[in-house]
């Protein structure tokens, strides 16, 4: 019988050793969209960790009685439903933060990482741990994103969060453009690559 | 976003503003599939054509139900609902009608309700408040300047698989580095139209 989950082995596999981004390589449509400025980047994850969390907890909640062959349109409308709380909250409260990020709060729907939670954790496990464990993978997401961001807004504008850092530097142009975000990302998943390959090399080695 | 012709947003969609250089979306089966250049164009095929009659239909929706009873919350509930069941549909209208292109376009169908670009456009249509013909010119670029993209990645992914690379290297980063070359050349473009 596999081991039940505890909190502390989700989480670790949530933050690092599986994280969604990096290793599972998805959601990463939005990913690479929100990151030219960090304060963008955090929003988006809170946000995609909240309803990645919540539409765990409920889809699990209800695992034993939605019938088979339906789950998947029960999970999108359980995930729409969600969404739709975070994309009104945004509007009310920080009506400029909703217009930056625009369509891709729309977009968190569509995110495989809430859907491949949600199909492989929250579809066998308990309520709690379930939520558990979307907030993790939820968190993996914005570390990634902010790893992202932090470079690309400390070269492109030479601040973080919108302080100034660097006020005489030239401004890398590129920083702000979409091509910068691909490279970005190719080479973070390139680097925790190489990790997990020397990682996997030290426990193959004989003691 | 009121006085732009429908055939220049139709050229900027392609280019310019390209679902997968400018805005990110289709990522995940951009990377997934972007293994061999048949596979690359029939998902192409696919998604262009799901995505123009989704599109349409979720202008429809937008203005004539949504929009009049104050109902623009929805749109995300009934945006992705109308995509689910246009591609149950059309699965299914293909597998009792027309079975070769069943076979062909089949196994991509179920991949296309959670490729983020379908939803993107339509959520764009209605950020940007297009027309109706303005509508249907974007539609058909995306579709078509998606298909490009994945069709030029598959190309290179292709001849990459004869060549050694360094093994952290190997699927996604070296994909997502190459798309950022890509992106970079079609900035190249960018001076020509704008509609963003």
């Amino acid at each position: 019988m596999a081991k039940k989950p505890d909190v502390r082995g989700v989480m670790e596999k949530g933050l690092f050793s599986d994280n969604p981004i990096l290793f599972q390589v998805i959601g990463i449509c939005s990913a690479l969209a929100v990151t030219n400025l960090m304060l963008n980047s955090l929003i988006m994850g809170i946000a995609l960790a909240f309803v990645t969390a919540m539409s765990s907890l409920t889809v699990s909640a209800l695992r034993n009685h939605t019938p088979n062959h339906i789950r998947m349109m029960v999970q999108v409308l359980i995930i729409s439903a969600y969404v739709i709380l975070v994309d009104i909250f945004l509007r009310a409260f920080m009506p400029e933060m909703s217009k930056a990020l625009g369509p891709y709060v729309g977009l968190i729907i569509t995110n495989c990482i809430i859907m491949g939670r949600a199909e492989a954790f929250a579809q066998t496990n308990a309520p709690f741990i379930s939520m558990i464990d979307g907030l993790a993978s939820g968190f993996g997401y914005t570390i990634v994103l902010l790893a992202i961001a932090f470079v690309r807004e400390i070269l492109g504008f030479g601040t973080i969060f919108g302080m100034m850092i660097l006020p005489n530097a030239t401004r890398w142009t590129l920083m702000v453009m979409p091509p910068s975000a691909f490279f970005l990302l190719g080479v973070l998943m390139w680097m925790a690559n190489n990790q997990r390959i020397k990682r996997e090399r030290k426990g193959m080695e004989p003691k | 976003m009121i006085d732009v012709h429908p055939l220049v947003i139709f050229v900027a969609a392609i280019f310019t503003s390209n679902m997968i250089f400018s805005n990110f979306l289709g990522m995940c089966s951009f990377i997934a599939v972007s293994k061999e250049v048949e596979t690359a164009i029939g998902l192409g095929i696919a998604v262009t054509f799901v995505l123009t009659f989704t599109t349409v239909l979720n202008y429809l929706i937008y203005w004539n139900i949504l929009q009049p009873f104050g109902l623009e919350y929805m749109m995300f509930i009934i945006f992705i609902l109308t995509i689910a069941a246009f591609v149950q549909l059309v699965e299914m209208l293909l597998e009792r009608y027309v079975e070769n292109l069943y076979y062909a376009l089949g196994i991509f169908l179920p991949l296309i309700t959670v490729n983020c670009a379908i939803l993107g456009v339509s959520l764009f249509m209605v950020y940007r408040s297009y027309n109706f013909l303005q509508t249907v010119g974007y539609s058909i670029g995306s579709g078509i300047g998606w298909m490009l993209a994945i069709t030029a990645m598959a190309g290179v992914r292709s001849r990459l698989n004869l060549k050694a690379m360094p093994e952290g290297l190997v699927g996604a980063p070296i994909t997502l580095i190459i798309t950022g070359i890509m992106a970079l050349a079609f900035i190249g473009f960018s001076g020509m139209v704008q509609i963003q």
